[in-house]
């Protein structure tokens, strides 16, 4: 139990509107220990910043975490007071967010906001603070970084307002990093060098880290274990190697048929996902995939499946009533651990 | 940014040139003439006639207007009709309490709008922000004047706090208390106003800022509420927020005319409504001008406020 550094158990996210309440996340749990690398990947809309804004606790005014827990080194980040989190974010959690090009602000230079989360967690004068901002710049690989300190936003490239908020996320030594989806506004070089450093810098810190992407190419080469969503659910969970060799759920198998391959024949087509991801005001009874899913049957269109455990180890666990039929079969009716 | 300067002033030129030959044609138009004014009972029809003669007014209007230009564009402008004193003395002696009472409507009104205006958009559909809302309209609605009687009433009479009238006490030097306290009511009439329109521009400015997505990332180092809203949404909201006080000026100036009549605030306004009784044409032209000149100096002074607040502007 302890070993885990994240715990996320059932939790459901959801925002108030002017028509009510949207549950825009449910039922997501997985468990992240120390040094390991999460993957979460899914189609636009499913999900994914959603559930790490419900971590950082920043869903903004009307969104909350409704149920379910979040337990970070046994603290209910769902439950602490404002300002217990606020010790939290940007020290032992950090967050690098989808949009580099909007998440600096244009009127501060990069010292002046590099500084403000160094002075306020470590503690650190004025003099300190910058000369660790710049050290915190250089190893993120930015050139110049101490004129860089006093540039503005605008004058960066993407590539490196995104090293920017690396430098700025890391310079606490966070025990864990939450990047959504830190690489799809950059250039696939870029985005090469920015796994790169993400890589080098677990390497050195054993930060554990969430990778959010709905790439699954640069999920394969960065992490332990993937969980996919679809429309707010977890509807798969597995390592890396397990995930691509043996899927169980059709949106998974649909996800690894849509990578282009070097390999691929010209005649050979990429397979599509038909449809789209279902609006939350508009969910379908049953399982969520159903309206989509080429196998579904009556049992899919009424009931939700829940997400199930395929092996003993716990480690490949699955929401779709077809894969819990089939393990049903294959272990001869052996108890399934739900 | 010497060059940017530069090429806006000269900008500048043709416009002010429309603004006095509009106002000249337009002073001209309005119904009697300066001699009017002056005319009494013993006055020969002829004894008139030679003193219109005497003031040029009896030369076409394009003659008369050609005759101001060139003595204006040599630094002269004129003799007042009214007093008889240079046109410059008289607003020399009149544009320092201008200025003080502008001045310090101006700060009256930022001092409110920019607090209530944060504490309305960080507090979106509360009842503070429909309060506020509320009395913003009332602020933008109700006529200077209405204000000004009503201060006058409440201030000077119910409670006679202040004085209401003139500048100093008369008979005493002055003195900065004395002139302190002639300053509240006319300022603080202006200056709320004025602070009716503004707290609109902050709300909705500071509003717009606030949905930004550095704002996340400034909650996601750990930062308190209050150094989100303070510091990284307000510097940003700061930017629109600058520029209107090159919207402000004309108003204010609009509004010292009116408020100087009602306060008796020596100043160039008061002097306006008294030039425009006495059909005081250098005097009017003269006022005209300068105001003209204020509005134009205060929109480049805006472009470059802009360019102070906003690094990503640059001009060249
Ligand atoms: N502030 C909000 N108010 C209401 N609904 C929201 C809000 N933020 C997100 N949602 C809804 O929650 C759902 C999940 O959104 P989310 O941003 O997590 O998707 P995502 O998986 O990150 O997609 P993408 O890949 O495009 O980033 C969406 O349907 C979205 O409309
Ligand atoms: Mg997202």
């Amino acid at each position: 139990m302890e070993e885990y550094l994240l715990k996320v158990d059932k939790v459901q996210t959801v925002f108030k509107t002017g028509k009510g309440e949207i549950t825009s996340v449910e039922e997501v749990s997985f468990q992240l220990k120390p040094g390991q690398t999460i993957g979460i990947v899914g189609e636009s809309g499913c999900g994914k910043s959603v559930t790490s804004l419900s971590i950082m606790r920043l869903l903004g005014k009307h969104g909350y975490v409704k149920n379910g827990s979040i337990l970070f080194n046994g603290k209910d980040l769902a439950k602490i007071s404002e300002a217990e989190m606020r010790e939290i974010r940007g020290n032992e959690i950090s967050m690098i967010f989808q949009e580099p090009m909007t998440s600096l602000n244009p009127v501060f230079t990069i010292g002046n906001q590099m500084m403000e989360g160094i002075r306020l967690h470590m503690k650190l004068g004025k003099k300190e603070a910058r000369n660790y901002a710049i050290e915190m710049l250089n190893s993120v690989g930015i050139p110049r970084s101490e004129a860089i300190m006093n540039e503005f936003p605008h004058a960066l490239s993407g590539g490196m307002r995104q090293r920017v908020m690396i430098a700025m996320a890391l310079s606490c030594r966070p025990r864990l990093l939450i990047a959504d989806e830190p690489t799809t506004a950059l250039d696939v070089t870029i985005q090469a060098q920015i796994l790169e450093l993400m890589k080098k810098l677990r390497s050195q810190s054993n930060t554990a880290i969430i990778l959010i992407t709905h790439d699954l190419g640069v999920v394969a080469e960065m992490v332990d274990k993937i969980i996919v969503m679809y429309a707010g659910q977890v509807v798969e969970e597995a390592d890396v190697f397990t995930l691509f060799d043996n899927p169980k759920h059709p949106y998974t198998k649909g996800l690894i048929g849509s990578i282009p391959h070097i390999e691929t024949h010209q005649e050979d087509r990429l397979i599509s996902i038909p449809g789209a991801v279902p609006s939350l005001q508009n969910m379908p009874t049953g399982c969520r995939f159903h309206t989509r899913c080429e196998f579904a049957t009556e049992r899919c269109l009424q009931e939700q499946p829940n997400l199930i455990q395929l092996d003993e180890t716990g480690e490949h666990k699955v929401r779709c009533w077809l894969a819990e039929e089939e393990a049903y079969v294959s272990r001869e009716n052996k108890e399934v651990f739900v | 940014m010497f060059q940017y300067i530069i090429r806006r002033l000269l900008i500048a030129i043709p416009v002010l040139l429309g603004v006095t030959i509009f106002n000249f044609f337009i002073i001209n138009l309005a119904p009697g003439n300066p001699v009017d004014m002056f005319v009494n009972p013993n006055m020969s029809a002829a004894d008139i006639l030679a003193k219109k003669e005497a003031l040029g007014l009896n030369d076409p209007l394009w003659e008369q207007y050609g005759r101001w230009m060139g003595s204006m564009l040599q630094g002269d402008f004129g003799y007042s009709f009214a007093t008889y004193e240079p046109v410059l003395d008289n607003i020399a002696a009149r544009i320092g309490p201008t200025l003080l009472l502008m001045g310090t409507a101006l700060i009256i009104a930022y001092l409110i709008a920019i607090p209530v205006g944060i504490l309305s958009a960080t507090k979106q559909y509360s009842f503070i922000d429909y309060l506020t809302t509320t009395f913003s309209f009332f602020g933008i609605s109700i006529p200077n004047f209405f204000l000004g009687l009503g201060a006058i009433y409440v201030f000077g009479i119910v409670f006679p706090i202040f004085p209401t009238g003139g500048m100093t006490t008369l008979g005493s030097s002055g003195g900065f208390v004395d002139t302190f306290m002639h300053l509240v009511l006319p300022a603080m009439v202006l200056g709320t106003a004025i602070a009716g329109s503004m707290v609109r521009y902050v709300r909705s400015s500071m509003l717009e800022v606030l949905g930004q997505d550095y704002l996340r990332t400034a909650r996601a180092k750990g930062l308190r509420e209050f150094f989100v809203n303070n510091k990284h949404a307000l510097r940003n909201a700061l930017i629109p927020i600058v520029t209107i006080i090159g919207l402000e000026i004309p108003l204010l100036i609009g509004g010292a005319v009116v408020t100087e009549q009602i306060f008796q605030w020596p100043g160039l306004g008061q002097l306006t409504i008294q030039s425009i009784g006495s059909r005081d044409y250098p005097m009017l032209m003269a006022l005209n001008f300068i105001a003209a000149f204020t509005v134009l100096f205060s929109n480049l002074l805006t472009d470059l406020m802009y360019s102070v607040v906003d690094p990503r502007i640059k001009y060249n």
